[in-house]
C-alpha cells in the first residue's frame, strides 16, 4: 500500500499518466465523433497502425515531424473515407467493414514498410518530438513537473478534445452531426445531406484516429514497430462507452485507463511484482477498464441511430 | 374562409406525378394544384397514394415521372432541401424529431450555416416563442424532445415549418395521434396560417375532419385522382363513395347477446412500468367470453402494461391474474398462447410483422409448429395457410411473396387480423385496431372483430379513438396513469363522462381509485 501511495506520490508517474493517455485521447475521440454521427468504427486498430507507420515514414523520408503528423491524418481520413462509403451510402454492416478495414490497414502498413526497407534488420529511427513547456505552466507548483516533460501533440490532443466538446456542443455542424446520429430523418427532413454528414464525421474522426497511431511513433516512441498500438484502438471503443459519448468524460475515462496502466508498470519493480507474474499486472488496467465500463455505462446515451444504416425513400 | 376565387394566385403545381415501389404502383399520373390561402384535402384510403405523393413533392422521393412546380418555379426532385427553400414545410406522420436534441436544436437544425460559429440558440428560442405565441403552438423551446406527449411534438413539427417561414405547409394524417381536443386546437392554428396567407394541404381519411377544415378536397383512389371538389358543395356519404370505389353500407353492431363465463380475471393487479408508460396500479378487469371489453384513454398511461401483461410478456407485481377460475403456475407468451390469447399488437410495423419477411412468413409467424412435419416447415402448407388468410381478409397485395414492408398499413392489418382470428382465440387482444385506418378497413376490421365476439371470443379492445369504443364496446373502462375505472356497460356513459375520467380527475373523486 505504502507503495502505491509512493508512486502516486511522484511527479513522474503522472507525467507518464498524461503520455500515455494521449494516443487513447486522440483515437477515443475519433470513434466518438464517428459514433455521435451513427457510424461505428471497428477500423480504429487497423487506422491507428496505419497512422503510425504514415506519420514515422513520412519523418524518415524528410517530411519533418509536422508533416509527419498531417500524412498519418491524411491516411485515415483515407481508410475512413473507404469504411464510411462502404457503410453509410452503401449500409453494409459496420461491423464487417470495420473489422475489414483495420486488418487491411495494418496489412497495407507491413506490406509497404517491407517494400520500403527490404534489407534493414533493426527499425530505422527518426528524431522524435521534444517536450514543449508551455511558459506559465510549467513553473506552476506541484504540475509543473509534470506539463513540462509533455510533447506538442500531447498540448494538441488535449486542445482537440475542447474543441470537440466545442463543436458538438455549440455549432451548426455538431447539432447537425449529433442529429444524424439521433435520427436521420430529422436531418434529411430539414434539408441537410445525412451521406455527406456521416462521411465526413467518419472521415474526420478517422484522421484523429490515425493521429493518436502517430503520436507512438512520432512522440513516445521513435520508430516504428508492428505491435504497437497493441489493442488501443478497441481500448478507445470501450471508453467512448466509458464517457458515455460525451468528449469530457471519454477523456477522463482515458486518463483513468492511462493510470492503471502506468501504476502496474511501476507495481511490477516493487516486491509486490518480485512475487506476482507480470502477466496479471499487464492484464490488470483491462480488467479494472472492464469493471469502470460496468458501472459507468448503465446509464449511458447510446445515439439512438448508432449502426443504423439509413437509406432515402425506403418504408 | 378565403376560398376558391379566381383572384388567389396557385402556389404548387403538381402534374403526371408516377412512383412504383417494386410492383406497386403508389402514385399514377396525378395531378394536382393549391391555391394560396385555402386549405386543401387530400383525402383517400390507406395504400391510396396520399403519403407517397408528398412525400415526392418534399423531396423525400424522386418520381419516376411527372413535375412538381412551386411558386411558378420546377422544383428539382429528391431534394428536401429544394423543397424547404422553395417554401415548401412537412409535418410527417412519424415525427422526424431527434428526441435527445432540445425544441429549439430540433427547430434551428439546418437552417443555418453548418460552417457557423455559433449556433444562436438564444435568438432562435425568442422566435419560436414569438411563433408560438402569435399560431397558438405552446411548448417551451428548452425541453428536450424526448419528454414531449405527442401532441407537443406535432407542435414542435409546425414550429420547424413555420421557422423557416414555410408558404405551404404538408400535414400527413396530423390527427391520427391526437385526442378530439387537440385537434380542435390544431385546426384553430390551421386556420389562423391560412388567415396569413399560407396553403395547406392536409392528408387524412377521416371525413367528418376534412369537413370541418378543408376548403377543398382532392380523393386519391389506388394512386390515381378519383375526385375533386369543393368542401361547401358535398357530403360524407359522397366522398366515402369515391374514396372507396363504392357506397358504403352503414354498419349497425348488435350488442353481445348475453355476457359468458369470466375467461380472464385481473384482482388489484399492479406491474412494472412498460415503454414510455406507467404500469399498472391496482387493476380490477374482467374479460368474459362473448363481450367486448373496451380500454378507453389517452395513449401512454398504462395501456402498454395492461397489453404486455395479457399477453404474457408481462407478469403481476402485485395482485392475481386468474386464467379459467384458477391462477397459472407461470405467466409467460408461451403460456398466453397455449390458453389461446391472439394479439393484434399496437405497432403492427414493429412488433406485428417482420418487415423484410414476405406475407407467407409473417402469417405463419405464430403458428409455424403446427405447419411442420417431421419437425420440417412444410412451405407447401405455409402458403396454402397465408394463401388463405390473404383471400379471407382481403389482404390486397401483388403476390403472397411481397416483403411485409410494401404493404400498406391497412392491408398490413387485415393480415394480421386474420393471422389472429383463423388460430380461433378464446381471448383477443386488440390494441388500436383501426389506428391510421381508412373508412373501409376499419369497417372491415370491426365486422370481423364482432364475428369472433358472437363466436363467444372475450375480445379487449384498447383505443384511443372514443367513436370506435363507444361503437364497439359491451363494456368500457377508462385507463389513467395506470389506473382502471370501473366498467361502464354499452350506453351508460357518454363520451363526456369518458372524457372525465381520461383527464383523471373523476378518479380523485372516487373512493375506488388506489
Amino acid at each position: 500500500m505504502a507503495e502505491i501511495l509512493d508512486i502516486l506520490a511522484s511527479a513522474t508517474f503522472w507525467a507518464a499518466v498524461i503520455r500515455i493517455a494521449t494516443p487513447l485521447v486522440l483515437a477515443t475521440l475519433g470513434e466518438l465523433v464517428c459514433e455521435r454521427a451513427g457510424v461505428l468504427n471497428l477500423g480504429i486498430e487497423g487506422i491507428m497502425v496505419a497512422g503510425a507507420f504514415a506519420g514515422w515514414f513520412a519523418v524518415w523520408s524528410g517530411a519533418g515531424l509536422w508533416g509527419g503528423v498531417a500524412t498519418a491524418f491524411a491516411t485515415g481520413m483515407a481508410f475512413g473515407l473507404l469504411h464510411a462509403l462502404l457503410v453509410v451510402p452503401l449500409g453494409l454492416s459496420q461491423h464487417v467493414v470495420g473489422l475489414g478495414v483495420t486488418l487491411l490497414a495494418t496489412a497495407a502498413a507491413s506490406y509497404t514498410y517491407r517494400l520500403a526497407l527490404p534489407q534493414v534488420t533493426s527499425p530505422p529511427r527518426i528524431a522524435p518530438f521534444e517536450p514543449l513547456a508551455l511558459p506559465g505552466l510549467a513553473d506552476l507548483p506541484l504540475i509543473g513537473p509534470v506539463l513540462m516533460v509533455q510533447t506538442p501533440l500531447t498540448w494538441a490532443a488535449f486542445a482537440t478534445a475542447a474543441a470537440v466538446a466545442l463543436v458538438l456542443a455549440r455549432t451548426p455542424l455538431g447539432l447537425a452531426l449529433r442529429a444524424a446520429g439521433e435520427n436521420p430523418a430529422a436531418v434529411e427532413a430539414q434539408g441537410l445531406s445525412v451521406t455527406g454528414l456521416r462521411i465526413g464525421a467518419v472521415m474526420a474522426g478517422s484522421g484523429l484516429m490515425a493521429v493518436g497511431g502517430a503520436f507512438l511513433t512520432l512522440s513516445a516512441f521513435n520508430a516504428f514497430f508492428f505491435e504497437m498500438v497493441n489493442g488501443r484502438g478497441w481500448i478507445a471503443i470501450a471508453l467512448v462507452v466509458f464517457g458515455a459519448w460525451a468528449p469530457g468524460r471519454a477523456v477522463l475515462g482515458a486518463l483513468l485507463f492511462a493510470a492503471f496502466d502506468a501504476l502496474q508498470i511501476r507495481l511490477q519493480q516493487t516486491a509486490l511484482g518480485a512475487a506476482l507474474p507480470y502477466q496479471i499486472f499487464l492484464m490488470a488496467p483491462f480488467l479494472l477498464s472492464i469493471l469502470a465500463l460496468v458501472v459507468m455505462s448503465r446509464r449511458a446515451a447510446v445515439p439512438a441511430a448508432l449502426m443504423v444504416p439509413y437509406r432515402r425513400g425506403e418504408r | 374562409m378565403t376560398g376558391q376565387g379566381a383572384a388567389t394566385r396557385e402556389v404548387l403545381r403538381l402534374e403526371g406525378i408516377t412512383r412504383a415501389f417494386g410492383p406497386v404502383r403508389a402514385n399514377d399520373g396525378i395531378d394536382f394544384a393549391l391555391a394560396e390561402g385555402e386549405i386543401v384535402a387530400l383525402l383517400g384510403e390507406n395504400g391510396a397514394g396520399k403519403t407517397t405523393l408528398m412525400n415526392i413533392l418534399f423531396g423525400h422521393y424522386a418520381a419516376d415521372a411527372g413535375r412538381v412546380t412551386v411558386f411558378g418555379r420546377p422544383l428539382p426532385p429528391g431534394r428536401p432541401g429544394a423543397a424547404l427553400a422553395a417554401g415548401v414545410g412537412m409535418v410527417h406522420q412519424h415525427f422526424t424529431l431527434a428526441d435527445h436534441l432540445t425544441v429549439a436544436e430540433n427547430i434551428v437544425l439546418g437552417t443555418v450555416s453548418l460552417w457557423r460559429p455559433g449556433l444562436g440558440l438564444a435568438a432562435a428560442a425568442a422566435r419560436i416563442a414569438t411563433l408560438a405565441r402569435d399560431f397558438g403552438l405552446a411548448v417551451d423551446p428548452a425541453a428536450r424532445v424526448g419528454g414531449l406527449s405527442v401532441g407537443e411534438r406535432q407542435r414542435v413539427e409546425i414550429l420547424k415549418a413555420l421557422y423557416r417561414d414555410a408558404r405551404i405547409l404538408i400535414l400527413d394524417e396530423p390527427t391520427a395521434v391526437l385526442t378530439p381536443q387537440e385537434s380542435e386546437a390544431l385546426f384553430a392554428t390551421l386556420r389562423r396560417m391560412v388567415a396569413r396567407g399560407l396553403s395547406i394541404i392536409f392528408i387524412s381519411h377521416k371525413l367528418k375532419e376534412v369537413l370541418a377544415v378543408a376548403d377543398r378536397v382532392v380523393v386519391l383512389r389506388q394512386g390515381r385522382v378519383a375526385g375533386a371538389m369543393a368542401t361547401a358543395g358535398t357530403d360524407r356519404a359522397r366522398l366515402a363513395e369515391l374514396m372507396v370505389g363504392a357506397a358504403l353500407p352503414e354498419a349497425r353492431i348488435a350488442p353481445a347477446a348475453a355476457p359468458g363465463p369470466a375467461i380472464l380475471r385481473l384482482a388489484a393487479v399492479s406491474t412494472a412500468p412498460a415503454g414510455a408508460g406507467p404500469g399498472l396500479a391496482g387493476v380490477d378487469l374482467v374479460l368474459r367470453a362473448g363481450t367486448i371489453t373496451a380500454i378507453a384513454g389517452v395513449s401512454g398511461n398504462g395501456q402498454a402494461a395492461l397489453a404486455a401483461l395479457v399477453a404474457g410478456l408481462a407478469r403481476p407485481r402485485a395482485g392475481r391474474l386468474v386464467l379459467d377460475g384458477a391462477e397459472p403456475a407461470s405467466w409467460g407468451p408461451r403460456q398466453a398462447l397455449a390458453a389461446g390469447i391472439g394479439r393484434i399488437p399496437e405497432d403492427r410495423h414493429r412488433e406485428g410483422a417482420v418487415a423484410d419477411f414476405d406475407l407467407v412468413e409473417n402469417a405463419i409467424l405464430e403458428r409455424y409448429p403446427a405447419l411442420t412435419r417431421a419437425g420440417l416447415l412444410s412451405w407447401r402448407a405455409a402458403r396454402r395457410w397465408a394463401g388463405r388468410i390473404i383471400a379471407a381478409y382481403d389482404v390486397r397485395t401483388p403476390s403472397a411473396a411481397l416483403p411485409a414492408r410494401l404493404l400498406s398499413g391497412g392491408n398490413l392489418q387485415k393480415l394480421i387480423l386474420g393471422r389472429v382470428l383463423e388460430a380461433g382465440p378464446r381471448i383477443i387482444l386488440a390494441c388500436q385496431p383501426s389506428r391510421g385506418l381508412d373508412v373501409g378497413a376499419t369497417a372491415f376490421v370491426h365486422g370481423r372483430l364482432v364475428a369472433a365476439r358472437d363466436g363467444g371470443a372475450a375480445v379487449l379492445l384498447v383505443s384511443e379513438d372514443l367513436d370506435e369504443i363507444l361503437g364497439l364496446a359491451d363494456a368500457v373502462h377508462v385507463m389513467s396513469r395506470g389506473r382502471l375505472s370501473p366498467a361502464f356497460r354499452r350506453g351508460q356513459a357518454s363520451a363526456a363522462d369518458l372524457g372525465l375520467w381520461m383527464s383523471g380527475e373523476a378518479f380523485a373523486e372516487e373512493p375506488h381509485a388506489a
